[in-house]
C-alpha cells in the first residue's frame, strides 16, 4: 500500500506538517484559528523528531502486521478494508493504551484529553495527506515502495 | 445438542478462539467450524467488564466482533454449552448436556479460572470473582439491589485494580487488600507501585498492602465485612476476590493424560499439544516465553491473539510464521495514571544495567533494563507516550549499546534507533507481539 515516507536529508524541521495535520483534524479547518484555539485539543498524527541537525517527520506506518490491531481490547483500532489504513475509532476507544505499548514506531499517542488513542489516519482517504501536500521541501512523500 | 461432527472444533469464544477462527478462514474458506462456549454471550471483550460495570461502555460496545461474526465466517456457534470430556483417540468432545462433537482438528481456548483462596465464609452472599461479563452483571445488580456503600477487593493485581476503579465509579467506598508489599506487584517495581498507590489513595480508596484476608464476616447470611490476619475488621457489604487466574485445564485433563498439562496445557511453537490434532492457545496454554525461552502460562491479551492466530493457521495447514514466544506486557491505568510494563522490568536480572528517569509533577517514572547490550525490560508511569519504541526494541533484540544514552531523553524516537532496525520499523512491515 501507499505509505508516507520521510526524506530526512530534505527535512528542515519546520514542523509545518504538524500544523497542517492539526488544521486538517480541527473543527475550524482554519490555520490561525486551529493553531490558536484548538491545538490543546488535537494531537497531530505526525511528529517531527530531531537528533542534532537531523530532523525527520514520523507517523503511523499502517503496518502489514500491525501490533496495535492485535492488542486492541475494544475493536476501536481497525483496518479500513478499502484503503488498508489502520484507523482508531475514538468513540469505541476506552484508553487502555495497549496500542501505545505495542506500536514499534511509537506512533500511537494518547489524545490530548487522554480519553482515546490518537494517530495518523492518512487524512481519511484524501488523495494526498496534508503533511505531504504542504511540505515546503518535499521531505515527506506518499508512495508505494 | 445432538451429535455432530466438524472439521474444526474450537472450544472457547474469546480472543484466542476468535483469532484462530479468522486465521482458519484465511486459508480454508469452506471447512466446517464449530465454536463451543460455556458463556451464552456473543463474542465480547473480557477486559472491558470493569469499564462496563463503571458505566463507561454499554452492552453494544462489549461486542469485540460484529453481530454478524459467526455468519460472516460460516461458524456454527454453540453458546451456553460446556465441553466436559475429551477423547483424543476417537477425536470426540462431549458436552455437559450429553451431546458429542467429532472433530478433525481441535482447539482448546478455554481461558482461565479465577483463583479463590480458602478464606472462611467465601460462599457468603456478596462475595464475587471478577473475570467474565456475568460476574460484572452479578456485581452490578448486587450493588443496585443492596445499595452497597462499602466494598473490599482482595488482590491489587490487574483485575483487582480495575475492579476497584469500577466500584469507585459506582460510588462505592473501596478498601483493597493485597498480600504483597505493593500494588500491581507482578508488573511494577516499588517506585512505580508507590505512584499507582498514591493515585488510588487520592481517589478515596483505602489501600492495605502486606495484609491478608482471613475470613468473610457474615451477618444474616450476607457479607458484613472481612477479617484480616491479626484481627482487624473491615466492614463492607460486597467482596470481590481477585487474586489471580489459573489456566482452565479441566477439559484437557479429562483426556486422561493424553494432553500434557503442567500449569497450563503445554504447547509447542505451532500451538500443538502432546495429543495429535489437538491445539491450545490463550490463557489456558503454556507456551514459549520470549525472553527466557521457557514455557510459561502468560494470561495477556496480545499473547492470546498471537497464539490463537498461529493455532488457526497450523490447524488449517497453512505456513506458520516463526513464533518467538509471548512477551510479558501490561498496560493498566489507575484512576487516570497510566502505567506500562514490558518484559523483565519489575525485577532486573542480575548483572543488568538499569536506567531511570523521574519527574515529580505531574508524576512520571521511566525505567529501562539493559542486558548484554539489549533492552529486556521497560517500565513507564505517567508519561507513557511512545512506550512501544521500547517494546519493539525488546521484541527485536536490537543491540542498543550505541544509543543507550538517548533511551531516556526527550528526543528519543525512531530517529534514534539503530539504522538497520529503524529501516525495518519505517518500512511498515510491523512486528509480532
Amino acid at each position: 500500500m501507499k505509505r508516507i515516507y520521510a526524506r530526512e536529508e530534505f527535512c528542515l524541521g519546520c514542523r509545518l506538517c504538524e500544523i497542517q495535520c492539526l488544521v486538517r483534524h480541527s473543527k475550524s479547518k482554519k490555520i490561525i484559528k486551529a493553531f490558536r484555539q484548538e491545538r490543546d485539543q488535537i494531537t497531530p498524527g505526525v511528529m517531527v523528531e530531531s537528533a542534532g541537525h537531523v530532523t525527520f517527520a514520523m507517523q503511523c506506518r499502517h503496518c502489514d502486521s500491525a501490533p496495535c490491531l492485535e492488542a486492541c481490547i475494544t475493536g476501536a483500532m481497525h483496518r479500513d478494508p478499502k484503503t488498508g489504513a489502520v484507523l482508531c475509532d475514538a468513540d469505541r476507544c476506552v484508553g487502555c493504551w495497549m496500542c501505545v505499548m505495542t506500536c514499534p514506531a511509537g506512533a500511537v499517542r494518547r489524545g490530548k484529553d487522554q480519553k482515546a488513542a490518537s494517530k495518523c489516519d492518512l487524512c481519511a482517504g484524501d488523495k494526498t495527506p496534508v503533511c505531504v501536500l504542504n511540505c515546503p521541501n518535499e521531505a515527506i512523500v506518499y508512495e508505494e515502495r | 445438542m445432538k451429535n455432530d461432527s466438524t472439521k474444526y472444533l474450537v472450544i472457547g469464544n474469546s480472543v484466542a478462539a476468535v483469532a484462530a477462527v479468522e486465521a482458519i478462514r484465511e486459508t480454508d474458506a469452506a471447512g466446517s467450524i464449530v465454536m463451543v462456549s460455556r458463556e451464552p454471550k456473543h463474542v465480547y471483550s473480557r477486559p472491558l467488564i470493569s469499564y462496563w460495570l463503571a458505566g463507561k461502555v454499554d452492552d453494544g460496545r462489549m461486542d469485540w466482533r460484529p453481530r454478524s461474526f459467526y455468519e460472516d465466517l460460516k461458524v456454527k456457534a454453540v453458546l451456553g454449552a460446556e465441553a466436559v470430556k475429551l477423547d483424543t483417540s476417537k477425536h470426540v468432545v462431549e458436552l455437559a448436556d450429553g451431546g458429542r462433537i467429532g472433530y478433525e482438528k481441535l482447539l482448546i481456548a478455554t481461558g482461565g479460572t479465577p483463583i479463590v483462596p480458602k478464606i472462611s465464609g467465601r460462599e457468603t452472599a456478596g462475595v464475587f470473582t471478577f473475570t467474565e461479563w456475568a460476574d460484572a452483571e452479578r456485581v452490578g445488580s448486587f450493588i443496585a439491589e443492596r445499595k452497597v456503600a462499602r466494598a473490599v477487593v482482595v488482590g491489587a493485581g490487574m483485575i483487582g485494580v480495575k475492579a476497584v476503579e469500577a466500584l469507585a465509579a459506582r460510588g462505592v467506598r473501596v478498601t483493597v487488600v493485597e498480600l504483597a508489599p505493593r500494588v500491581l506487584a507482578a508488573a511494577l517495581d516499588e517506585r512505580a507501585a508507590k505512584l499507582a498507590e498514591a493515585a488510588m489513595v487520592n481517589a478515596g480508596v483505602e489501600v492495605r498492602c502486606g495484609a491478608e484476608v482471613e475470613a468473610v464476616v457474615a451477618r444474616e447470611g450476607r457479607a458484613a465485612g472481612v477479617r484480616l490476619k491479626g484481627g482487624a475488621e473491615v466492614p463492607c457489604e460486597l467482596v470481590i476476590v481477585a487474586v489471580g487466574v489459573v489456566p482452565s485445564v479441566a477439559l484437557a485433563r479429562s483426556a486422561g493424560g493424553a494432553v500434557e498439562v503442567d500449569r497450563g496445557i503445554l504447547v509447542d511453537d505451532a500451538m500443538r499439544t502432546s495429543a495429535p490434532d489437538v491445539y491450545a492457545a490463550g490463557d489456558v496454554a503454556q507456551g514459549r516465553e520470549a525472553l527466557s525461552g521457557t514455557k510459561r502460562a502468560i494470561p495477556i491479551w496480545p499473547g492470546a491473539f498471537r497464539q490463537g492466530r498461529i493455532a488457526g493457521l497450523a490447524m488449517a495447514g497453512a505456513k506458520v510464521a516463526n513464533y518467538d514466544g509471548a512477551l510479558v506486557m501490561n498496560s493498566v491505568s489507575v484512576f487516570g495514571l497510566a502505567t506500562i510494563s514490558v518484559g523483565t522490568a519489575a525485577v532486573a536480572p542480575a548483572g543488568a544495567e538499569v536506567l531511570v528517569s523521574e519527574r515529580a509533577e505531574p508524576p512520571s517514572y521511566r525505567k529501562v533494563v539493559i542486558q548484554d547490550g539489549r533492552v529486556v525490560g521497560a517500565m513507564l508511569v505517567g508519561d507513557i507516550d511512545r512506550a512501544g519504541l521500547f517494546t519493539g526494541l525488546i521484541r527485536s533484540g536490537t543491540d542498543v549499546s550505541a544509543v543507550k544514552d538517548l533511551l531516556l531523553t526527550e528526543q528519543f524516537g525512531v530517529l534514534s534507533l539503530p539504522a538497520e532496525y529503524r529501516k525495518h520499523v519505517v518500512s511498515g512491515a510491523g512486528i509480532e507481539v
